[in-house]
């Protein structure tokens, strides 16, 4: 049985992950709304001369002759690269998407920390799967 | 005769979000659930680019709402994180299911998901005293038990995990669904956690809302590669639900009266029965 001291320590680690991990989440999403308003904000200052839609509301005929958003990462590359606005707009829902990797990332350093084999197998599994999501979609 | 601008397209969608998000924090399941609907009844647009939107805004609200959670001390990080390998691995699977689907079924199962979960948010669900012994082999190797502060009685309840198995089957189905569908459906996860592994009501709520964001994540990766998040949707839409659930737990808080929850509760079904007429009668 583990002792009282013990206990409190082990309870003060689990503490500084939780804690690292509730801030990961809050830098992430903080972010990346920032980088969407922004991205919008660039995109309709640039594009003020939007063409105006007549007649019964159609969202394809709204956008599709202007969206080619990226969606690769080379091509969100050199959209930034242009500041173009949807690009910037691009990259916050992105680091949106990231956010939970990046939890998950912080799960695996800190479970290594704990020297916690199963647990560190576990998180490392499914930080995997996401970082393969990325990379196999187009299988 | 309308006249729409991009402009206009962006902010209404936005407004609309706020609500959906709002709406979606009071009856106590995500943004996703009004979105969709709202994005294909009301916009006419393609349901697998609502789908792309509406898990963007998942993955915003869960992880706005993980970030208190974790801090509250409710949620039960060991086994969430255990239960995400069995959800990210039916939300790749449910990615890739998108493709074979007809957008016809989407409608239907969509309809027929939401309409469960409307009715689940009002089951009365018995609370089990916490399990004191388990002899779940998972659980016990990977140490999924924990306890949680009960500020009701004032003291630290301490529980046990078990049928990891079938919480493991269940939550691999909850991630599929996820995918499929573009919601968080806590209204899946809560059950396998609650009634298969008899972890306790409020830290399954708590942990399903924590692991939302992580197997959203796995079918957005998905999505977004495949072109299917299409940012002009996707910003307004998780900004808006984003700022509209945080806005509507804040503030709000939980709404208590049975009779305000039920309004929305028919609302739900009623946009439920328009998704099925849709893939039904298209």
């Amino acid at each position: 049985m583990t002792t009282g001291p013990e206990v409190a320590a082990a309870d003060e680690k689990v503490r500084k992950v939780e804690l690292a991990i509730s801030l990961v989440l809050r830098i992430g999403v903080v972010l990346s709304v920032a980088l969407v308003a922004a991205g919008l904000a660039l995109m309709f200052s640039h594009h003020g001369a939007y063409v105006s839609i007549r007649g019964s509301f159609s969202y394809r005929r709204l956008t599709s002759s202007t969206t080619a958003f990226p969606h690769s990462f080379s091509a969100l590359g050199h959209s930034i690269a242009r500041g173009d606005g949807r690009g910037i707009v691009v990259l916050g829902v992105l680091i949106l998407i990231l956010t939970p990797v990046l939890r998950v990332a912080v799960g695996v350093l800190s479970f290594l920390y704990e020297r916690d084999p199963p647990m560190v197998v576990v998180t490392l599994y499914v930080l995997l799967v996401l970082i393969g999501s990325f990379f196999l979609a187009g299988v | 005769m309308t006249v729409v601008t991009p402009l206009d397209f962006v902010l209404s969608l936005a407004a609309i979000s706020v609500a959906a998000g709002v709406l979606g924090s009071l009856v106590g399941l995500g943004g996703g659930v009004v979105i969709v609907p709202v994005l294909t009844l009301l916009y006419h647009i393609d349901i697998r680019l609502a789908i792309g939107a509406s898990i963007v805004s998942v993955i915003a609200t869960s992880s706005g709402a993980a970030a208190a959670y974790v801090r509250e001390r409710m949620t039960n990080l060991r086994a969430g994180m255990f239960l995400e390998i069995a959800t990210t691995t039916g939300a790749v699977s449910g990615a890739y299911l998108t493709t074979v689907l007809p957008t016809r079924f989407l409608f239907v199962f969509f309809g027929l998901v939401l309409g469960y979960s409307s009715f689940a948010t009002f089951r009365r669900r018995h609370a089990d005293a916490p399990l004191a012994v388990s002899n779940d082999r998972i659980a016990n190797y990977f140490n999924l038990h924990g306890s949680y502060f009960d500020p009701a009685e004032d003291r630290e309840v301490a529980y046990k995990v078990t049928g990891t198995k079938l919480g493991l089957a269940l939550m691999y189905v909850a991630g599929l669904v996820s995918a499929l569908l573009g919601i968080g459906s806590g209204a899946l996860k809560v059950p396998a956690m609650d009634s298969a592994m008899h972890l306790p009501m409020k830290v399954s709520s708590a942990t399903s809302n924590f692991m939302i964001g992580v197997t959203a994540a796995a079918s957005a990766g998905v999505y977004f590669i495949r072109g299917q998040i299409d940012p002009i949707i996707a910003a307004p839409v998780a900004a808006g639900v984003l700022l509209g659930a945080t806005f509507g737990a804040r503030v709000l808080g939980r709404v208590t009266s049975k009779t305000v929850r039920l309004v929305f509760v028919v609302v739900l079904v009623v946009i439920s029965l328009e998704m099925l007429q849709k893939g039904v009668l298209p």
